[in-house]
């Protein structure tokens, strides 16, 4: 069973029917003993840092998911839960999880290609990720693959062993990192076609060793 | 490089596609499910479905296509067409929309882009627009005024004013079309297009007039669109969405082209 953790932010079910679809069962819950019990566990979420932060506090799916990091079960992080895992987030300058050291940041203001041309906020479309070395969650996947993004934030680790991939939007952020049992992505692979769907099922067949085969 | 998008757009009316979509393959024109996956298939990079149902016991019929879009395709889709409250955004995207747009409704009643961004977010809200050219009056400085109803009412209000107030209040993408260039297949109008996409910094998708690729080329260049919505190009079979995309691809644009 794959744990979905409902922190009240944005469209969960996106994710489940992604799973359903490869014929994984999972759960929507913010229920702690559920989320214990789950052999692996998804953190996605859409919308603000701040309000994201005060319900996983007041729900205790901060410490749950401490918990299952800590246990060692495969645990994948999608767009906001990816951003809060960092120390801090520009938005609401949010006091996030730090499970992973830095910052996450906003996209500059008077942001430019290197044309000159001014560049929308949020990067909202599809984008290459260009892998920095190999993981059993983004086996089989090319160079070239894209993937869907809406996000007007990115991190900015601070251990650049923590970064597996890396996306060009003006400038270069890290777009998918990962430490451990932990995979965590600024894109949607629930609405990211078929290399999406292939990294949610490396994630299904995971074992949490980086090492580990898919 | 964040890619193009090339948006396929799907009018929709009692859970039935309206246009008689001509295509190869074993595709049944009528089914909306079979077409998104259709699309999903060639490479299109997201989907709009344009919903002209009139009664409100037909909205049923399309939330249960929404449903059904949803467990088919594994990418972006956004609704629109009649949504006047923030109760319809809420079903349309409980049922796996990833967007709701909101036109008609918006102009006449701006408070539902705000609450709209503000439960679910500016990235769920786009705002759908339908501009006429009238030339400039003080009414309307920038030359170009909304219409609402399918471009049916005036309403007197200024194109460029209106996006940026839309912006402002929280929209977080804007699909844009001209009146006078939908269905000519002539090509986008370019001039209105760089105008709003200048002005806002949120995404600009262009709609109505494509009839080849270079109109798609020239509306992502010297439009500086972020996407372009297309129908009857690819509805009636002329084209397929990866011929554009090979195309653009071809003319240096950046285009997701491995899907």
């Amino acid at each position: 069973m794959i744990a979905i953790i409902n922190y009240e932010a944005g469209n969960l079910t996106s994710v489940q029917r992604a799973l359903t679809h490869l014929g994984a069962a999972s759960v929507i819950t913010q229920d702690l003993a559920e989320i214990a019990q789950a052999e692996r566990v998804i953190f996605p979420g859409v919308g603000a840092a701040g309000a994201a932060m005060n319900s996983l506090r007041r729900l205790g799916l901060d410490k749950a998911l401490k918990e299952a990091l800590a246990s060692g079960k495969p645990v994948l992080g999608i767009c906001l839960g990816t951003q809060i895992i960092f120390e801090s987030s520009q938005e609401d300058l949010a006091t996030c999880l730090g499970i992973l050291p830095g910052q996450t940041v906003r996209f500059p203001v008077e942001h430019k290609d290197a044309g000159g041309q001014a560049l929308k906020v949020p990067h909202m479309g599809w984008n290459k990720v260009r892998w920095q070395k190999e993981h059993p969650v983004f086996a089989g996947l090319p160079q070239e693959a894209e993937f869907y993004f809406v996000h007007s934030y990115h991190p900015a680790p601070a251990r650049p062993a923590d970064v597996l991939g890396l996306t060009e939007y003006g400038l270069v952020f890290a777009s998918a990192v990962a430490r451990g049992n932990l995979v965590a992505v600024q894109f949607h692979p629930e609405k990211s076609g078929r290399p999406g769907l292939r990294i949610l099922q490396n994630f299904i067949a995971w074992d949490g060793k980086e090492g580990g085969h898919a | 490089m964040l890619s193009k998008r090339i948006i396929p757009c799907l009018d929709v009316r009692d859970g039935k596609l309206t246009k008689g979509i001509k295509f190869k393959g074993n595709v049944d024109i009528g089914d909306p499910v079979e077409m998104a996956a259709f699309y999903y298939e060639q490479g299109a990079d997201e989907l709009v479905f344009y919903d002209i149902t009139a009664s409100s016991d037909a909205r049923n019929i399309m939330i249960d296509v929404v449903r059904r879009v949803a467990e088919t395709i594994f990418m972006p889709f956004s609704v629109g067409g009649g949504l006047r409250t923030v109760s319809d955004m809420y079903a349309v995207l409980a049922a796996g929309a990833e967007k709701v747009s909101v036109n008609s409704s918006a102009v006449q009643n701006p408070h539902i882009i705000s609450e709209g961004a503000r439960q679910f977010g500016s990235q769920c809200v786009v705002l759908g627009m339908d501009v006429l050219k009238v030339g400039a009056s003080p009414a309307t400085p920038s030359g170009y005024e909304m219409v609402i109803h399918g471009g049916r009412k005036r309403m007197g209000i200024d194109a460029l004013a209106w996006a940026k107030e839309a912006q402002e209040r929280g929209a977080g993408e804007i699909c844009l079309n001209s009146i006078d260039a939908d269905g000519t297949r002539t090509g986008y109008e370019l001039a209105l297009t760089r105008m709003i996409s200048q002005a806002v910094s949120i995404p600009v998708i262009a709609s109505g007039g494509a009839g080849v690729p270079q109109h798609l080329a020239d509306v992502l260049t010297m439009g500086q669109a972020d996407a372009a919505l297309i129908a009857s190009m690819t509805h009636y079979g002329d084209y397929t969405v990866a011929q554009i995309k090979q195309y653009l691809h071809d003319q240096g644009l950046p285009v997701r082209l491995y899907w």
